[in-house]
């Protein structure tokens, strides 16, 4: 009988492992939602955003790799042409290496949107929406809406100017009045409807809305002229497409609340 | 009898936790490059590419990657696995209309603006190309709005007659996610309205994006060539 509870505790424990097959979770914040006056728009009209889960941290290179040992159809050979191009995980040496200089603690870039999509839904959690991320973009480190500080839109601005910020490790920059770190200053991240941002190479044939982005008519339109580092931040998710893997775009998930 | 009940459900958790790791180790199992330094040369073991020093990988990987066990290139949209109800309100999924050469557009019913030209450009490429073997999809941007009994009026609304013509709702994440396929961009700028890009897409038999002529009001020319080619 004895012996029957050890093997029952071994199994419990060797069951538990399984059941995180899909790396341990990042830890969620709870983010207030509000109205939004989201950067530009046909009639700049408020959004509304519903409260919501976001990750704490951007997901590590190491969680990344825990995912695709368990989902090999992730894996850098093994990804499907349709769901990354050629650069998915570029840096990495194999299936199940990381690049040989690369942080586990530092963000996975290189990953396409459908590979991100991946992720979060084996966690049973998705890709923020661009409302969603820019709403908790805009908190500095003591105000939910830090938009009008320019000592706050200065660092953001020198951040994107700064090289190799995707090789720090998670939780080096700093965290936020929702308690999130890294929403600036580490990597860009992929949002779920980023394409709903309308450009193309050839504007013109686009529908009406990137008239409003990218005619000098949209600046004026914008909400907020000061918010350069937004502007290219929507200019980046208007360039990009769904396979894409670049080196300091990254993610992190959220969950409806 | 209650340990033998015990160990029966033990054994089935066992059971099941050694299907959930799902060892991949085959002694038969041949290894290359990933970056094919040295050509199509094999191993028959795990290790690291003398040339670029990269991990070997399977060969049988590789060849997956390119076609899977059902003859699905890597690149086709049937990798997509998402449901779809067409406007006779049937349950359908992306492989269904494997066979067929499929041309593609994304609009919502509700649009005043450019999607009747869309449309329009649809019924003309239709009428042009004149083969029952090619499928022409309409898929909804709207899928709150548009319903199987709403696409289906559509249809009628703008004589889309006939099997040929598929309408299809489905999940907004699904939407999203053929709408990346496409890379084809929308947004939803009020409660009935959608800014988006005007992109008909032509697929191959197999599922592969083969061709996509973007903009209102193109010539539909070069496009109704692609179809009949791919239909040689």
């Amino acid at each position: 009988m004895v012996k029957l509870k050890y093997i029952i505790a071994f199994l419990g424990l060797f069951s538990l492992s399984l059941t995180g097959i899909c790396q341990t979770p990042t830890a969620m914040k709870p983010i207030k939602g509000g109205t939004m006056l989201p950067l530009y728009g046909l009639d700049s009209s408020k959004v509304w955003v519903d409260d919501f889960l976001l990750d704490e941290y951007p997901v590590t290179n190491q969680q990344y790799l825990d995912f695709v040992k368990n989902y090999p159809e992730w894996q850098k050979f093994n990804v499907k042409s349709i769901f990354a191009d050629g650069n998915y995980l570029y840096n990495w040496r194999g299936n199940r290496q990381l690049g040989e200089n690369m942080n586990p603690n530092s963000p996975i870039t290189n990953v396409s949107w459908f590979a991100a999509k991946a992720f979060c839904a084996c966690q049973d959690k998705r890709l923020p929406s661009v409302d969603e991320w820019e709403l908790a973009a805009k908190a500095n480190e003591t105000k939910p809406n830090a938009e009008n500080d320019s000592l706050f839109n200065q660092r953001i601005i020198e951040s994107y100017e700064t090289p190799n910020t995707y090789s720090k490790t998670v939780g080096s920059t700093y965290q936020n009045y929702w308690g999130v770190y890294d929403m600036h200053g580490l990597v860009w991240e992929w949002t779920s409807d980023f394409n709903s941002v309308l450009i193309s190479g050839e504007s013109r044939q686009d529908g009406d809305a990137d008239r409003n982005l990218f005619c000098a008519g949209a600046a004026i339109s914008a909400s907020n002229l000061r918010d350069y580092a937004a502007f290219m931040r929507y200019a980046f998710r208007g360039s990009i497409k769904a396979d894409y893997n670049i080196k300091n775009l990254g993610f992190r998930c959220a969950r409806t609340n | 009898m209650k340990i033998k009940y015990l160990t029966q459900l033990l054994s089935l958790v066992l059971l099941v936790n050694l299907f959930a790791c799902q060892k991949q180790n085959d002694s038969s199992e041949q290894y290359i490059c990933p970056m094919k330094c040295e050509d199509h040369k094999t191993y028959d073991h795990p290790g690291i590419c003398p040339v670029c020093k990269m991990d070997l990988v399977k060969v049988s990987s590789i060849k997956e990657a390119v076609l899977d066990e059902d003859g699905i290139s890597d690149k086709s949209i049937f990798n997509l696995t998402s449901e779809w109800k067409t406007q006779n309100n049937e349950t359908i999924h992306l492989n269904d209309l494997k066979g067929k050469v499929m041309v593609v557009v994304m609009i919502y019913t509700s649009c005043e603006a450019a999607c009747p030209r869309l449309v329009a450009d649809m019924r003309n490429i239709y009428a042009k190309v004149d083969n029952p073997a090619v499928d022409y999809l309409l898929v909804s941007i709207d899928p709150e709005k548009d319903t199987p009994e709403k696409l289906k009026a559509y249809a009628k609304e703008e004589h889309l007659d006939g099997d040929q013509w598929i309408l299809l709702q489905g999940g907004l994440d699904d939407v999203r996610e053929f709408s990346n396929v496409l890379s084809m961009k929308y947004k939803k700028i009020s409660p009935i309205d959608f800014s988006h890009t005007n992109i008909i897409s032509v697929f191959d038999k197999n599922g592969v994006l083969h061709y996509q002529q973007e903009g209102l009001g193109m010539s539909n020319d070069k496009l109704v060539e692609e179809v009949k080619n791919l239909n040689k």
